[in-house]
């Protein structure tokens, strides 16, 4: 589903080059739960962000379903980030100005989707997630988790292939950590959509089917986690 | 989407209260001069009463002696070379000669009332459309008689008799009496080539029909029968000219210049220095000029506070491109956003622009004028309207949209 190959990402200024991704290939299959581990400045959220389109390597080639996305015009990334995929981010990144229901319906507001249809599509978003009670809040009226559950609604929202989580669970406390795990787990079982999920939590990323370790820009590990368990 | 982005804007303009205010001062001031000065424009040259058909009518009003010596002197043309050489013009419709307005004083009641009297031939009357309020014009009979009959504006019939009838009546102007034969809507001071207290019959002042000189103290007015004909009057006039300098300019003079202009052109031709080209283009170049300048301090400063208010919201860039939008589409969104600030501006600024023209018409400083916004005025504050947020908006929306993606999301707040 979607394939990195040979992935680099160098940052450079006039005086330094940082290395962010080293030689990188992976491979995500259509129904994996993934979860990416490593300590900060590793090179995982930049790898979520090239798989999510957001960003360009320096070096290899990203393909999403099997087509290379390097050449893609800017209007052609963004059709593709639309309607694959689907963003959880570690502090929500919610639009305030705008309520719950509104901020879920932001997905198919770049799709030609009639208001009403949006609108139904959104509040079904959010009933998934547990929070039909809150469409007419602001974010600024939520607690943490709610706001990550509405940022979940929002990336369910535009029905994407694959959800790309970085550090879901990061900003907020183990009971609330639990239930956003839960509800992405839910949904790849249950759905069975595509996850890969950035996190620093040891215990959140056994719950997943696959771990990749990463350590100094470079892939060190990639293993099924009944295997990591062993 | 549009309520969206609106709802957006809406929720920006009330987080900063001050930015706010500084952007809808600076939008609605800039507008509201622009309006006034707009509706000044349409007031003196756009297509109002009494001269409604303004593309069909042409005047003349200057001519230019140029003398061996090198100097020039200009005064409006006589009565002579208006009669003898425009007068017979064949393209036209009809040809109007008319004087200029001149001071004349009356008694009313034992008070001085200084009034502007215009003589007129009766062709004046078919030319320009004058709302009358009672009576008539003054007829060719009575032209050709020279009789002594007057046509008044409102606020002479208000002075003189009140809120009574004034047909009948007799009104008593530089110790002449003349009987009053129609009462007209008061013809504001910018018509200056329609514009009188009273009017009554050129041949009253017959004595001037003798003098042979070019210059003088009247006007023409020249009516085309279609608006497409105005171009040929201008070139018949131009070959009168020549026939002019060839057989009839005053001794001592090398050249003489009249031209048949319309309404924007005389001004522009008098302000501009009287030449052989129109001076229309350049006026209007000019004024679209100081337009620009006056435009662009509050538009640089609508930009500056644009960007600022955008980078605040760099994070939603982030998320927006991160769910789909492409850069046109961010570019899209400001610019309606900001569309939409302007017109909340522009709005304001009407409000003001009827404010200041109310009180402009009530301080007498221009004679009879009854500025306003009519539809050609509002269409055209709205067209600025949409210039100021068009200009002001696209750099800043152009800018942002460039921003990557997972840099405004890093600028975000959370």
């Amino acid at each position: 589903m979607i394939q990195l190959t040979d992935i680099e990402k160098v940052y450079r200024t006039k005086t330094i080059e940082t290395v962010a991704l080293n030689r990188v290939n992976l491979q995500i299959e259509r129904g994996e739960f993934v979860s990416i581990m490593g300590p900060s400045g590793c090179g995982k959220s930049t790898l979520l962000n090239i798989m999510g389109l957001l960003d360009e390597p320096t070096g290899g080639y990203v393909a999403i379903d099997g087509q290379p996305v390097k050449t893609h015009s800017d209007s052609k990334l963004a059709k593709l980030r639309n309607e694959k995929i689907g963003f959880v981010f570690q502090s929500y990144h919610l639009i305030h100005d705008l309520s719950v229901v509104d901020n879920v319906e932001l997905p198919l507001l770049y799709r030609n989707v009639s208001a009403s249809d949006r609108r139904k599509r959104a509040l079904e978003a959010l009933e998934k997630v547990g929070l039909s009670a809150r469409t007419k809040h602001f974010p600024n009226q939520l607690s943490g988790g709610q706001r990550q559950r509405v940022a979940i609604a929002r990336a369910l929202a535009g029905n994407p292939e694959i959800i790309l989580a970085d550090e879901p669970t990061g900003n907020l406390d183990s009971v609330m950590g639990e239930e956003i795990m839960d509800i992405l787990l839910r949904l790849n079982q249950e759905e069975g959509t595509t996850i890969v999920m950035v996190t620093h939590d040891e215990n959140m990323a056994l719950k997943t089917n696959r771990l990749i370790r990463f350590f100094d820009g470079q892939q060190v590990a990639d293993s099924m986690v009944i295997e990591a368990q062993i | 989407m549009l309520k969206n982005y609106i709802k957006i804007a809406w929720a920006v303009l009330q987080r900063r209260k001050f930015f706010t205010f500084i952007s809808l001062f600076g939008i609605s001031f800039t507008l509201m001069v622009l309006m006034v000065v707009t509706s000044l424009y349409d007031h003196a040259f756009g297509p109002q009463m009494p001269e409604r058909e303004s593309d069909k009518l042409l005047f003349v009003n200057n001519m230019r002696e140029q003398f061996k010596e090198g100097y020039t002197n200009s005064s409006p043309p006589s009565y002579y070379f208006l009669n003898r050489f425009v007068r017979p013009l064949k393209t036209p419709e009809n040809v109007s000669i008319n004087s200029i307005f001149m001071p004349v004083n009356s008694y009313v009641n034992n008070k001085k009332l200084t009034l502007d009297q215009k003589h007129t031939d009766a062709a004046f009357w078919d030319i320009l459309e004058f709302n009358f309020v009672e009576g008539r014009p003054f007829s060719a009979q009575e032209v050709n008689n020279a009789s002594r009959v007057a046509v008044i504006n409102q606020n002479t019939r208000k002075n003189y008799f009140g809120d009574k009838e004034a047909i009948g009546q007799t009104i008593e102007v530089d110790q002449v009496k003349y009987k009053v034969v129609g009462v007209v809507e008061d013809v504001p001071v910018l018509r200056l080539h329609s514009y009188a207290d009273v009017w009554v019959p050129i041949t009253l002042k017959s004595q001037d029909f003798k003098r042979t000189g070019l210059k003088g103290t009247y006007f023409a007015t020249i009516k085309a029968k279609k608006a497409s004909d105005v171009p040929k009057i201008k070139d018949e006039f131009a070959s009168m000219m020549l026939q002019v300098n060839k057989n009839s300019k005053p001794e001592g003079v090398q050249e003489v210049f009249s031209f048949a202009d319309d309404i924007f052109g005389t001004f522009a031709r008098s302000l501009m220095g009287g030449g052989k080209t129109d001076k229309s283009g350049l006026l209007y170049g000019i004024l679209a000029f100081a337009a620009f300048l006056f435009m662009l301090l509050p538009t640089i400063n609508l930009v500056n506070i644009n960007i600022s208010r955008i980078m605040e919201r760099s994070s939603e860039i982030g998320v927006r491109k991160a769910f789909g939008a492409s850069s046109a589409t961010i570019i899209g969104q400001f610019i309606v956003e900001n569309i939409f600030l302007t017109l909340l501006g522009g709005m304001l600024g009407f409000l003001i622009s009827a404010g200041v023209l109310e009180m402009i018409n009530d301080s007498g400083i221009l004679a009879y004028v009854n500025l306003g916004l009519n539809l050609r005025v509002f269409a055209w504050g709205l067209l600025l309207c949409l210039i100021f947020g068009l200009v002001s908006g696209v750099y800043p929306a152009f800018k942002m949209s460039r921003l990557n993606a997972v840099e405004a999301l890093k600028g975000g707040s959370k």
